[in-house]
C-alpha cells in the first residue's frame, strides 16, 4: 500500500506534469530545429511567435466563447486553433517575405539571422503587449478534471490523490497527432522529402530541380503551425502570459540541442530529458521516501536536491553539459 | 531606561522651544505621498482624506490662535528613496513645513524619516507604511503612522489559524520585502504559540506554471497553506496549481491576497478560505466616507488613515499649544489615546474646542485608531472568509 501510494504521489507531482510540460517543449524544440536545419539559423523569435500564435487563438476562442459556441468537454481553444494558426501563418510569411528574404537574398551568415531574429522577437514582443496586453488572460473552458485528486482518492482509498486535468491530457494527445503527422509528412511525401533534401545539402537539391522559395514557403508553414499550437498548449494548461513566452525559449533552445539540433526526433527526445530533469532535481521527496522508509524511520528534511526557483538553472546546466560534452545532441544532429 | 532619557530630552527641548513656537498665525503642512510610481493609484484619494482633515480644522478656526493651514504637496515616490529624501529636504528647507504627513511606501517612508525628519526635527506621520522594520528603528520620537505594522499582522495571522484549529502550516511568500517581512512575522508567532511551520519557502511572481513549487509546498505538507503573496500575480497561481494537483483544499489568504479578481479567477474551490486585511467596525470607517463623497472624492485604501495622520497631527499641535515639531510630538500619544472624549471624523473642530479648554480626547477617527508601541496603530483587522464566492467578515480584532 506504501508503495502505491509513493508511486501515486510521484505520478502526481513528476510523471503527469512532466509528459506535458515535455510535450509543450518538444512541440516548441520540432520548430526551432525546423527552422535551424532547413533555413540555417537559430530563430530566437520563436517564442514570441508561439505567443502570437496563443494571442490570435485566444482572440478567436473569445469570439467564439461570446457566441456561445463550443466543443464542451473539449475546450473552445481547440476550435479556434485552425483560425490561430491560419492567422500566423500569414504573419510569419510576411515577416519572412519583408526581413528574412533580404538576409537570405544576399547569402548572410547565420549570425546576422539570429540578431535579426532578435530584433523580430523584439518587434512580436511590442505587437503581442500592444494587442492583448502584458497580463495574464483566461481562456480555458469545458470540464477541468478528468480526474480530480478527490475523487480519485476516493475510488482507490489511497491516501495521496491522483489529478489529471483535461488540458494535460489534451496536450499529450495533440502532440502524439503532431509528431506523428509531420514525420509522415517529412519521410513519405514528396514535398517533405524535398525539404529533408534541401536540409541535407541545398546545392545538390538546387541541382536536382528543388524549388527553394517552396521550400522556405513550406517551412514556415510547418513552424508557424507547430509554435502556435505549442504556444497555445502551454497557455491553456498553465496561463497565457506575454512575458512567460520569453522565458520557455531557455528550455526550448536547450530541449532542440540536447536531442541534437536539426534532427526532430532529438527535439521531442530533448523536450522530454529537459522537462524530467527540470522537476527530477526540483522536486522534494520527503513524503515519498516516508511512504518507502521502514517503520519509524521519520523523514524529517524535505529531501530536495534544488530549490524550485533553480528549476531555469537546470535546462541552462544541462545545456552547457551536452555542449561540452557532445556537440550534436544525444540522436546526432548538426553543431552550432 | 531608554524612555527616561527621551523623556528628559524632549522635556528639555521642550523648555527651550516652547517660547519659539507657542503662538503661530499660520501653520504649514507637507504632503509628501507616491504621487508617481507604482502606488501612484492610491496617492491621489490619501492626499485627498489629508487635505479634508486639514479643510475642516481651517474651516472651524479653533486651531491654537485662530491658525490658517496651508498645504504643500510632494512627490515621495514609492521605489526610489533619493528622491523621497529629497522631496521631504524641498518641504523642510524652503517650503518651512511644521510636519509632513508621508510617506505612501515603507522603503521612501525610512529615507525621508533617516535623511531628513530625524535630523531636522520635524515630525512625519505616515497613513500608510507597514514594514515591520520601522518599529525599531530610531526615530527620537519623530516618527508615527496611523498604519498598523506587518509584524502586528502576524500576529493576527497566527491567531485565527491558532483558533481555526491549525496546528501546522505549509508557507509561501513573494520574494520581496512586503512578503519576507510577514511571512517571517507570521512563522515567529506561530512557533511560539506552539504550532508548526512544514516549510517557509519564496515564490516568484510573472511566472507561468507554479507546479514544481506547490509539488514542494505539497510535499512538506500541513493542513492548511498560507500565501503571502499577491492576489493579481504568482500567489493566484500558487492557489490554482494547489487546486489542480489535490495539494491542499485549505488556504489563509493575507491582506494583499484579498480582492473580487481572486475569487472570481478561482471560482467555487476557494470557498472555506479565510483570510485578513485591515479594516475596522467602527462608525469612523462609514462617517469618513460619506464626507470624503461630499468632499468630491471617492475614500481608497488607506485615505482614511490619512484624514487620522493629519487629524492627529493637528490635534497634538494643539494639545501643546504649539506648532514646534520637537514640542508637539509628544502630544500625539495623548491625543489618540483614552483616557478623554472620543473623537470621530467631523468633529475636530468640537476636539480642538475641548483641548483649547483643557480638556482631554480619545481620537477615534475613521480607523479606530489606538497608538502602541513606537508610535504606530494598533491595527484592527477584520478576519475574513469566502463563503458561496463572497468575501464576508467573520470578526473584527
Amino acid at each position: 500500500m506504501d508503495l502505491i501510494n509513493a508511486l501515486t504521489l510521484l505520478g502526481n507531482f513528476l510523471i503527469v506534469p512532466g509528459l506535458t510540460y515535455g510535450s509543450q517543449l518538444a512541440l516548441g524544440a520540432l520548430g526551432v530545429t525546423l527552422v535551424y536545419s532547413v533555413l540555417r539559423f537559430s530563430n530566437f523569435a520563436h517564442g514570441e511567435t508561439m505567443a502570437f500564435g496563443a494571442m490570435l487563438t485566444i482572440l478567436v476562442t473569445w469570439g467564439f466563447q461570446h457566441l456561445g459556441i463550443s466543443i464542451s468537454p473539449l475546450p473552445t481553444a481547440l476550435l479556434a486553433l485552425p483560425f490561430g494558426i491560419f492567422g500566423t501563418v500569414l504573419f510569419t510569411l510576411f515577416i519572412d517575405r519583408t526581413v528574412y528574404a533580404y538576409h537570405r537574398a544576399r547569402k548572410a551568415s547565420p549570425i546576422v539571422f539570429l540578431i535579426v531574429s532578435i530584433g523580430v522577437m523584439f518587434v512580436m514582443g511590442g505587437l503581442i503587449r500592444f494587442v492583448i496586453g502584458p497580463n495574464d488572460q483566461v481562456f480555458f473552458d469545458g470540464t477541468r478534471f478528468l480526474l480530480s485528486a478527490r475523487e480519485f482518492r476516493q475510488m482507490t482509498g489511497l491516501a495521496e490523490g491522483l489529478a489529471i486535468r483535461m488540458t494535460q491530457v489534451v496536450t499529450v494527445v495533440t502532440a502524439m497527432i503532431i509528431v506523428v503527422a509531420l514525420f509522415w509528412f517529412l519521410n513519405h511525401t514528396r514535398t517533405g522529402k524535398s525539404m529533408r533534401a534541401y536540409a541535407d545539402n541545398e546545392n545538390l537539391a538546387l541541382l536536382s530541380g528543388i524549388n527553394p522559395q517552396r521550400v522556405v514557403f513550406i517551412t514556415w508553414v510547418l513552424v508557424a503551425a507547430l509554435a502556435t499550437i505549442a504556444g497555445t498548449l502551454y497557455g491553456l494548461d498553465k496561463s497565457f502570459k506575454p512575458f512567460v513566452y520569453m522565458q520557455l525559449l531557455l528550455p526550448i533552445f536547450a530541449s532542440a540541442i540536447v536531442g541534437g539540433v536539426g534532427n526532430p526526433v532529438g527535439a521531442i527526445a530533448g523536450g522530454y530529458v529537459i522537462a524530467f530533469s527540470e522537476l527530477i532535481l526540483t522536486f522534494a521527496y520527503k513524503k515519498v521516501l516516508q511512504y518507502l522508509a521502514p517503520e519509524g524511520v521519520v523523514v524529517d528534511s524535505l529531501m530536495q536536491i534544488l530549490g524550485t526557483d533553480y528549476k531555469i538553472a537546470v535546462s541552462f546546466i544541462i545545456l552547457v553539459i551536452v555542449l561540452v560534452v557532445r556537440p550534436t545532441g544525444l540522436f546526432q544532429g548538426k553543431t552550432l | 531606561m531608554k524612555h527616561l532619557a527621551c523623556a528628559v530630552t524632549a522635556a528639555c527641548l521642550a523648555s527651550t522651544m516652547a517660547v519659539a513656537g507657542g503662538h503661530a498665525k499660520s501653520v504649514t503642512l507637507g504632503i509628501a505621498l507616491g504621487f508617481t510610481g507604482p502606488a501612484e493609484s492610491l496617492a491621489e484619494p490619501m492626499a485627498r482624506g489629508a487635505e479634508l482633515a486639514i479643510k475642516e480644522v481651517n474651516a472651524s478656526g479653533a486651531l491654537l490662535d485662530n491658525a490658517t493651514i496651508s498645504i504643500v504637496r510632494a512627490d515621495s515616490t514609492c521605489v526610489d528613496a533619493a528622491a523621497a529624501a529629497a522631496a521631504a529636504e524641498r518641504l523642510v528647507s524652503s517650503e518651512r513645513v511644521d510636519s509632513i504627513i508621508g510617506g505612501l511606501c515603507s522603503g521612501a517612508t525610512i529615507s525621508m524619516l533617516q535623511n531628513v525628519a530625524m535630523p531636522k526635527g520635524v515630525v512625519l506621520f505616515s497613513p500608510s507604511a507597514t514594514s515591520p522594520a520601522l518599529s525599531t528603528l530610531e526615530d527620537n520620537g519623530f516618527f508615527f503612522r496611523a498604519s498598523p505594522s506587518d509584524a502586528r499582522q502576524g500576529q493576527v495571522i497566527s491567531e485565527i489559524l491558532m483558533e481555526k484549529g491549525h496546528r501546522s502550516i505549509a508557507m509561501t511568500y513573494t520574494n520581496n520585502d512586503y512578503g519576507k517581512g510577514l511571512a517571517d512575522s507570521i512563522q515567529t508567532n506561530f512557533v511560539a504559540a506552539g504550532g508548526k511551520v512544514t516549510i517557509n519557502t519564496p515564490h516568484e511572481d510573472g511566472k507561468g506554471d507554479y507546479g514544481a513549487e506547490v509539488g514542494a509546498l505539497a510535499q512538506a505538507g500541513g493542513d492548511i497553506l498560507v500565501v503571502v503573496g499577491y492576489l493579481d500575480q504568482g500567489g493566484k497561481g500558487i492557489i490554482q496549481s494547489a487546486l489542480d494537483a489535490g495539494a491542499f483544499d485549505q488556504f489563509f489568504l493575507p491582506d494583499a491576497m484579498i480582492g473580487d479578481s481572486l475569487v472570481q479567477a478561482i471560482g467555487p474551490d476557494l470557498n472555506g478560505a479565510i483570510g485578513s486585511v485591515p479594516g475596522t467596525d467602527s462608525d469612523g470607517a462609514t462617517t469618513f466616507a460619506k464626507l470624503a463623497t461630499a468632499d468630491g472624492f471617492e475614500s481608497g485604501p488607506y485615505s482614511p488613515e490619512s484624514y487620522d495622520a493629519a487629524a492627529l497631527t493637528l490635534l497634538a499641535m494643539q494639545a501643546a499649544n504649539s506648532k514646534d515639531p520637537k514640542v508637539f510630538k509628544d502630544k500625539v500619544f495623548d491625543v489618540a489615546n483614552a483616557p478623554g472624549e472620543k473623537i470621530f471624523p467631523g468633529e475636530l473642530g468640537k476636539a480642538l474646542t475641548i483641548l483649547k479648554n483643557g480638556g482631554e480626547i480619545d481620537y477615534v477617527g475613521a480607523t479606530a485608531v489606538e497608538l502602541i508601541g513606537g508610535g504606530e496603530s494598533a491595527g484592527s483587522y477584520r478576519e475574513i472568509l469566502i463563503k458561496d464566492g463572497q468575501i464576508t467578515t467573520v470578526r473584527y480584532r
